[in-house]
């Protein structure tokens, strides 16, 4: 019989979890905290920023993609990288046609 | 996910396109990272039109967002970081068979499953109740708080004297019981429609009349805000749509975490064969990694 111990399986301490777990708790306070602080425009860059730092403890530890192999974590990110490619084609076309548009004509709307 | 005996002793069968159970476990594993590399793509049509919107029209998601409970959004996060932890947790004992632990970690992760179902529920009713939905369906009735204080004052007035009914006949007079009365009986024992559809505003939102709805005097609202702007309901179609979908994927992680209780029982995991419980671990923490976003875009704006 053989089992996945024999080969390259990481274990994840109970102390990692925990850890991550109160840097989790602690970053969901500081982007809810944030939100008290007024930036300007900067503030969705901060909320982002930590929320990312949040999503990759998550994926590094939570996930194991640390001790993975790097493929699946390419994989993994790839999406990411065709999301932002997806957002970024759409503003530059949603901006494109901002100077035509008839202010208050919104038909489709469901208004 | 790769087959598996679940019917043999040993719990683990290497299917035979497998080398070995290694290959047989990385081939399930890059599958996972492939189903979840499609969610995260899937959620980002909606990331996508959320940008699209709010980079148009801010003023539209200030707006919205004063509607959203902050307390509540935030209990959710932190539910789903403690399911998170519970999840990889369950991972760490199958792998060190642990059966007993993992059961509990299982049973665990869908209480917290539940939990957060439960506050999104409480959340969506009172959208409900205030006609906060999406697209057509958005009819708020914040603005005619006359109506409201006029009918509560002719329902408080009937509701007394019903009130009082129902403590004599009861010796508890359970507050509960006559509340509920109150609102079933109005003036002249007439029943008052109970609120809801015909409690609805029939005023226009503002993209179709031109006085629009005010929105300050709202009781959800924390701070004073403007006029609400046109198209208000796009906030909360977007609103329903993102958290609705990710509701379904939280769902279907409650029916995952029983498939794998339903598979502790009956020993599958005894022999160290953890593959199962680690992908439906990945794909909860992806569920935990979406509305990490959800809860920054939706009610922490401004």
């Amino acid at each position: 019989m053989s089992n996945h111990e024999d080969t390259a399986v990481h274990v994840a301490s109970v102390k990692l979890l925990v850890i991550v777990w109160i840097a989790l708790i602690f970053g969901t306070w500081l982007t809810v905290s944030a939100t008290y602080v007024d930036l300007g425009a900067f503030n969705i860059w901060v909320g982002l920023a930590i929320a990312t730092a949040k999503a990759v403890l998550v994926a590094l530890y939570y996930m194991h993609l640390r001790w993975d192999k790097p493929f699946n974590g390419f994989v993994f990110l790839g999406a990411f990288i065709f999301l932002a490619i997806f957002i970024g084609i759409a503003m530059m076309d949603t901006q494109a046609y901002q100077p035509d548009l008839i202010p208050g004509y919104s038909p489709g709307m469901g208004g | 996910m790769t087959a598996h005996g679940h019917g043999d002793g040993d719990g683990l069968r290497i299917d035979h396109h497998f080398e070995n159970a290694d290959q047989q476990y990385q081939s399930a594993k890059l599958g996972m990272w492939v189903f979840l590399a499609t969610e995260i793509l899937f959620f980002g049509g909606l990331f996508t039109a959320y940008t699209v919107f709010r980079v148009n029209h801010p003023e539209i998601f200030i707006f919205g967002h004063h509607f959203l409970d902050k307390g509540l959004g935030a209990l959710n996060t932190v539910i789903l970081i403690c399911s998170s932890l519970t999840a990889a947790w369950a991972v760490r004992a199958a792998q060190l068979k642990q059966i007993r632990m993992l059961k509990l970690m299982l049973v665990l992760t869908m209480l917290f499953a539940f939990g957060f179902l439960g506050v999104k529920g409480v959340e969506y009713n009172s959208k409900w109740k205030h006609g906060l939905l999406w697209a057509r369906q958005y009819k708020p009735h914040v603005d005619h708080e006359q109506a409201t204080e006029v009918q509560s004052v002719e329902v408080s007035i009937a509701g007394a004297e019903v009130g009082a009914e129902v403590i004599e006949h009861d010796s508890a007079g359970d507050t509960v019981t006559v509340e509920s009365e109150v609102i079933l009986v109005g003036e002249g024992g007439a029943p008052v429609p109970v609120p809801g559809e015909a409690d609805r505003s029939k005023i226009a939102p503002a993209a179709e009349g031109p006085a629009g709805l005010a929105a300050p005097g709202s009781e959800e609202a924390d701070d004073s805000f403007e006029v609400e702007p046109a198209n208000a309901q796009t906030f909360f179609s977007i609103y329903f749509l993102m958290t609705g979908l990710h509701g379904i994927h939280v769902l279907g992680g409650i029916a995952a975490f029983i498939w794998l209780l339903i598979g502790a029982r009956r020993g599958d995991f005894d022999s160290g064969h953890f593959t199962r419980v680690d992908m439906v671990a990945l794909y909860w923490h992806v569920v935990d990694l979406i509305w990490i976003y959800l809860f920054l875009l939706l009610y922490l704006i401004d």
